[in-house]
């Protein structure tokens, strides 16, 4: 018998003490009453955790959570509901809130986030409802390895790690290389500042990257995996492992899985905070216990990786894909996106938009669909500078390319990337300068020092932004500046050091005139740089409240009750505490 | 400090002495014991039989192993650019002014060591903050110094 629903019903004592024995006659009778009783199967269940407010009961598959019932209420819910197919919402439990888990915004699409928040990550069951390793056991039972690489060939998955490679191309290669010991390894050291779609999909769907790790190593003849996740993420790490053991007591992982006569086992690695480890070729010397610095390519990791044994290193975004595709198909996969640019891709908008967070979107979607319809807009209403992609390697793209769509091509040709995800909004009050500055000084700070040119290059070109953040920028600095960029970026071995200049090119690029402003004027127009800007008093505005002079830490304001205050340019040391505690707006910065 | 041997052991056993987990063996005996001191990069080494100058090497690459002395509370600000863009400058500030100290440094009183952070993933709720493991979001030069003043009252922070 196939029901077209199914009804939990709390029989938990708490829930019987309130007359859920009631309810649920009232509702037996009903159904019956309705014709719905061969459609819909009731069963009772021992709590459904708000035995509090019961008698309670879930309705599936829209899984809605009825609580305070009576007799009283049911035929309406069920002729509602059951006959209709409109929830009652008055009845229903209201989540009180908490972590503001929002639906998807119109536009977004959810496949590598499908069941993030959803599904509960420590329990296995919860996945494998959700159709979990059923594209294992299909590839397993009914695919060859190279038909499992046509598929995800077909599909047109590129590496979600943010070079884009294509990933059917990538196993191909791993899997003709001659070796009898093989690696996956999942890259879930995601280093760029402002990305956590990893995190989230570590922590809220680890079986899914399993999964994927598992198919994988299937198609290329791996029997052993690693994730190597950065230590910054403990909570994604318990995760996994507690993941990885649950996989290994239902015969997921480990020994004949699933009677096919494959073994695949999966081993978590921690970082110890180092952002270049998420270079490949950096991240498995950090396996190997060594330092984590990248080495040249070829050899590949694909013929000579993990201990010189041939790999395929794919990061957390990508496995957590490959699935879906199995299960759905190439052709669903590559019907999303754009010509090069197949499938989803997840984004962290942060910065000055007013919904900030985790996004998955189908590739192709323009830059100002993503900042207004599903980032809300700019914060504060204020006007729209600049959006950088990519990460530490990315670059700044400024208004007039809103509308481009978002692929690998399109993002590179604008002088960013599209790196793994990472998505800044950036309002008329950044300054650009500024901004290169603050990724310059990550980039040089990371740099693992092996090439000169990134080692000392970076360092050079920060000494030149912090000198026109200061007031001191000379001509000849933007000139020099794209010379260092160039010598860095044809002499550096890994994707840190070839990105490096990529902030600072893409805003000399769009915003050349906040530079020269810098320099020529001294002047800031987007008033950040502190030693070329000063806070002033409106003396009009000003009601001599005393606060600004109260919380100046270096007190250089000065000025009697009642009377309008003065800052002393000479003393301030410009934090802006007197503009944040002034009650009526009488500071200004000129 | 005189090292704990006990506790070396445990780590090492945890990792089954396997000189391939030498990065998590150094993470987690610098996380137990704030800092790694040269009798315990010898230790490790002794232990994993591999030279003392690798191990060393290793220790000094990972910003999460530290070789330098650490104060009592650990107060860490994440340093990437959303939660700067999110207002983090101020915030960049207001610790260091209220703890007299620079990012890098331990206070005299061995009370405070202040530190960058590489983004923890939590650029939503930008300005992060961290104090003895303790993450705090939406920080604003005011809420710096409530919350320090509160760790410093020796209360849960």
């Amino acid at each position: 018998m196939v029901y077209r629903a199914h009804i939990l019903i709390c029989a938990h004592p708490q829930c019987l003490d309130k007359g859920a024995s009631e309810v649920e006659a009232e509702l037996l009778k009903q159904l019956e009453a309705q014709g719905l009783k061969d459609e819909v199967q009731v069963v009772e269940v021992d709590g459904l955790g708000r035995p509090h407010q019961g008698p309670e009961m879930v309705i599936y598959p829209e899984g809605t959570h009825y609580v305070g019932l009576s007799p009283e209420v049911i035929p309406h819910i069920v002729e509602e509901h059951l006959l209709k197919g409109r929830p009652v919402l008055a009845m229903t439990y209201k989540e009180p809130p908490s972590e503001p888990l929002e639906a998807p915004a119109a536009k977004e699409v959810r496949v590598v986030l499908r069941n993030v928040g959803k599904i509960d990550p420590d329990n296995i069951e919860d996945y494998i409802a959700e159709d979990g390793y059923m594209a294992l056991a299909k590839v397993l039972s009914e695919m060859t390895p190279q038909q499992v690489i046509d598929e995800v060939l077909r599909s047109g998955l590129r590496g979600r790690g943010g070079a884009g490679f294509p990933t059917g191309r990538k196993w191909a290669f791993a899997a003709s290389a001659p070796g009898d010991v093989k690696y996956v390894v999942c890259n879930g050291d995601e280093g760029d500042p402002g990305a956590f779609m990893n995190r989230r999909v570590l922590e809220g769907d680890p079986h899914a990257v399993l999964e994927g790790m598992a198919i994988a190593a299937y198609a290329i003849g791996a029997h052993q995996g690693y994730i190597y996740v950065r230590a910054e993420y403990p909570i994604a790490v318990r995760t996994l492992r507690l993941a990885i053991q649950q996989a290994r007591e239902y015969g997921l992982l480990g020994k004949n899985i699933l009677g096919s006569g494959f073994d695949f086992d999966v081993e978590v690695r921690m970082g110890a905070g180092a952002f270049v480890c998420g270079e490949e070729t950096a991240l498995m010397a950090s396996i190997e216990g060594k330092r984590g610095m990248p080495r040249t390519r070829p050899p590949f990791p694909a013929v000579s990786g993990l201990w010189g044994k041939p790999t395929n290193i794919n990061n957390v975004e990508t496995y957590a894909n490959v699935p879906q595709i199995i299960l759905k198909g190439a052709a669903w996969f590559a019907s999303m996106g754009t010509e090069k640019s197949k499938g989803t891709k997840t984004f962290a908008i942060a910065g000055k938009v007013k919904r900030t967070g985790l996004i998955e979107v189908p590739l192709g979607i323009t830059l100002r669909e993503i900042v207004y319809d599903v980032g809300g807009g700019i914060l504060n209403d204020k006007k729209f500078k600049a959006v950088q992609t990519g990460g530490p390697m990315g670059g700044c793209i400024p208004e007039q390319y809103l509308d481009t769509p978002v692929d690998y091509e399109t993002l590179g040709q604008l002088g960013s990337i599209m790196g793994s995800g990472g998505f800044v909004v950036m309002d008329e009050d950044t300054c650009m300068v500024d901004i290169a500055r603050f990724f310059m000084e990550f980039t040089q700070d990371e740099s693992c020092g092996k090439c000169v040119p990134c080692r000392v290059g970076t360092r050079r070109m920060l000494e030149i932004l912090n000198d026109i953040c200061a007031g001191k920028g000379k001509p000849g600095d933007i000139e020099e500046l794209e010379r260092l960029a160039e010598y860095i970026r044809k002499g550096s071995l890994c994707g840190l050091g070839q990105g490096a200049p990529n902030p600072v090119l893409s805003t000399l690029k769009y915003f050349r005139e906040e530079y020269e402003a810098h320099i020529y004027e001294k002047r800031c127009p987007a008033k950040v740089c502190r030693a070329l800007i000063e806070y002033k008093i409106d003396a009009a505005a000003c009601i001599g409240c005393t606060r600004c002079a109260r919380n100046c830490p270096v007190n250089a304001i000065s000025g009697t009750v009642k009377q309008p205050h003065v800052i002393d340019p000479e003393v301030c040391i410009r934090c802006g505490i007197c503009q944040q505690v002034c009650p009526v707006n009488a500071v200004h910065v000129e | 400090m005189t090292m704990n041997t006990a506790l070396l052991e445990d780590i090492l056993t945890r990792h089954h002495h396997d000189p391939e987990a030498l990065v998590e063996i150094l993470r987690d005996l610098s996380t137990a014991e704030g800092y790694l001191t040269q009798e315990m990069i010898q230790a490790v080494a002794q232990a994993l039989r591999l030279p003392a100058s690798k191990v060393h090497s290793v220790a000094t690459f990972y910003s999460m192993i530290r070789t330098r002395p650490r104060g009592k509370h650990l107060v860490e600000m994440c340093q990437d650019a959303p939660c700067h863009v999110a207002g983090g400058r101020a915030v960049w500030d207001a610790l260091q002014q209220t703890l007299g100290i620079g990012f890098g440094e331990t206070s005299g009183d061995g009370e405070w060591s202040l530190e960058a952070i590489s983004c923890i993933g939590l650029c939503s709720v930008g300005p992060v903050i961290r104090i003895d493991g303790e993450v705090y979001g939406n920080m604003t030069p005011e809420k710096v110094r409530e919350v320090l003043a509160r760790v410093a009252a020796g209360g849960e922070a």
